[in-house]
């Protein structure tokens, strides 16, 4: 009972103000007849239609199998070369140039040269994908590596551990809320990347339905394309909570109590 | 297991690398660092008995700290070298273990206060079963069975150094080597801390050798007292501390010799 309450309470405080701008855009639309503001009842009608289940298995799976896969690709190339980058101070000063750089490259910009060298098809979407997440993740990587506190290397040398150990149990574990930090600035980025290259690439995906709906005026339709990537949007960051919320366990706790001794 | 060391007189200069011991397991010759321009120590000539328990004791600054990493194989030294067992050291030997200044740097935040025990049995090749039953023990003789599921920062100072300790005891050394271990912690826990020190060294016949700035810690504790001084730091006097056994807080302190035991080491580091 004070279980449930307590889990609506939650629910209730996330939901409220989403609640009322739905309530508010249903309202404000009732009985549009505007091309471009369709009614949400419209909308709405149409979007179970269209999702449930034709384009949630042909475009919306597709699109985020695409998303977990290439943010997957940057996020483990990016933790494993951070780990190098970090542990060898004259490799990261010689790199750091030529990764900020790689950083500070808009997705757009990289859509005609992943073309030009991959084609249109999930290749070109995987890959500009997994590109633009590594490098937030690697920059933070590397400055969690070399924020490790020197007496637990002191601890790592004086016990003996291994490499293996020092990496599984040391530097990895210290580094990995700054990896978290990288990694959901770099998710959001993904995501954009996602929807561009569907834009830009072979038919099939949310970006393409929404741009392929908007060029047949077909705006209602595009109006539930565009509800669907931001639900996915949503989801995503919400999944990418509960995992840095699992591993960071510890963490939390620990900046928690050092507040409180402050 | 008794302490069996046989020192020497109370001669004052021991810099001679002839005062050793009968059964040195630590042997120090010709000891001296230097950071960069700065010759921080100088030519240090001591050995650790096998059992003994020997205080370091010296002003903060004096080089302490640079003592202990050069002679766990931590930090090269520039001159000179430390035998461990007869051999020389290049890097910290397995018969070896560490007790931080800091034991709130010195353990692994992520880990459990079983698994900072655990940790270096791992990479030490014991089996599983074992080194957890290993690291159960040595946190049973420190008094924290009840806490082995805790993050270490979820327990007190005097606690988290006592989960160090474990880590240490675990490990099965010859030699605990301790840097100020109980400097930052309230004066009743620092009691309770030495008194647990003495109790499991008895008990496990470990040699302890402990970096202290506070002479009474050294007197109190040590069957022998090492004083560094000068700048650069060499050894001002290596002082037997014939005071009774079992110590105990209260009658110990109160002996005359504690008291004429004390004014002689602050006289022998105050001294410049
Ligand atoms: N890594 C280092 N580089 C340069 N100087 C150092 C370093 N570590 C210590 N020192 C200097 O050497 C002297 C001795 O330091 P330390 O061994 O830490 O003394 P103690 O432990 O007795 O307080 C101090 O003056 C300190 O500033
Ligand atoms: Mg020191």
């Amino acid at each position: 009972m004070n279980r449930t309450l307590k889990v609506a309470s939650l629910v209730a405080r996330e939901v409220w103000l989403p609640v009322l701008l739905v309530a508010a855009w249903w309202w404000l639309s009732a009985g549009s007849t505007s091309l471009y503001w369709p009614a949400l009842s419209e909308i709405t009608d149409r979007f179970v239609d269209l999702w449930f289940f034709d384009h949630l298995l042909e475009d919306a799976l597709p699109s985020v199998v695409r998303l977990v896969t290439g943010f997957g690709i940057g996020f483990a190339a990016a933790v494993v070369l951070g780990l190098v980058l970090g542990s060898v101070p004259a490799l990261e000063d010689a790199t750091r140039p030529l990764v900020e750089f790689m950083r500070a490259l808009p997705s757009v910009a990289l859509l005609p040269i992943m073309m030009l060298l991959l084609g249109t098809d999930d290749d070109m979407k995987v890959v500009t994908i997994a590109f633009v997440s590594t490098w937030p993740i690697l920059l933070n990587t590397v400055e969690g590596v070399r924020s490790v506190d020197p007496v637990l290397h002191q601890v790592a040398a004086g016990y003996r551990l291994s490499t293996w150990h020092r990496i599984r149990y040391v530097v990895v574990p210290a580094a990995l809320p700054q990896v978290f930090a990288g990694a959901r600035v770099a998710l959001s980025m993904s995501v954009v990347a996602m929807v561009l290259t569907e834009m830009v690439g072979s038919p099939g995906g949310l970006g393409y339905f929404v741009l392929d709906s908007q060029r047949t005026f077909d705006i209602v339709a595009m109006w539930t394309g565009l509800i669907v990537l931001g639900l996915i949007g949503y989801a995503a960051n919400k999944a990418f909570g509960l995992v840095e919320a699992r591993v960071l366990a510890w963490h939390r706790g620990y900046t928690k109590q050092k507040e409180d001794q402050r | 297991m008794k302490a069996q060391t046989t020192p020497d007189t109370d001669a004052p200069d021991t810099g001679a690398p002839g005062a050793g011991v009968t059964d040195p397991i630590m042997q120090v010759r010709g000891l001296g660092h230097s950071y960069g321009e700065r010759q921080v120590l100088k030519d240090l000539d001591f050995e650790v008995g096998r059992g003994e328990l020997m205080c370091v004791v010296g002003p903060s600054g004096v080089g302490k700290t640079t003592l202990l990493e050069c002679l766990t194989g931590l930090r090269r030294p520039s001159e000179g070298q430390v035998l461990f067992d007869g051999k020389r050291i290049e890097a910290p030997p397995r018969g070896l273990a560490i007790v931080f200044q800091d034991y709130s740097r010195s353990l692994m935040p992520w880990l459990s206060v079983l698994d900072n025990v655990v940790l270096p049995l791992r990479s030490a090749g014991m089996a599983k079963a074992e080194r957890e039953a290993t690291a159960r023990e040595a946190l049973a003789e420190v008094g924290l069975s009840d806490f082995t599921g805790s993050y270490p920062w979820q327990l007190s100072g005097g606690m988290q150094q006592r989960v160090a300790i474990a880590r240490a005891l675990a490990y099965r050394p010859a030699v605990v080597v301790m840097d100020e271990p109980f400097a930052s912690v309230d004066a009743q826990t620092r009691a309770d801390l030495e008194d647990l020190l003495l109790r499991v060294r008895e008990h496990l016949g470990i040699t302890v050798l402990l970096v202290t700035h506070d002479i009474d810690e050294a007197v109190y504790l040590s069957d022998r007292v090492l004083a560094l001084g000068g700048k650069p730091a060499g050894i001002r006097q290596l002082l037997t501390v014939d005071l009774p056994g079992p110590r105990e807080q209260v009658t110990t302190k109160a002996l005359p010799r504690f008291a004429e035991l004390r004014s002689q080491v602050y006289r022998l580091i105050r001294h410049v």
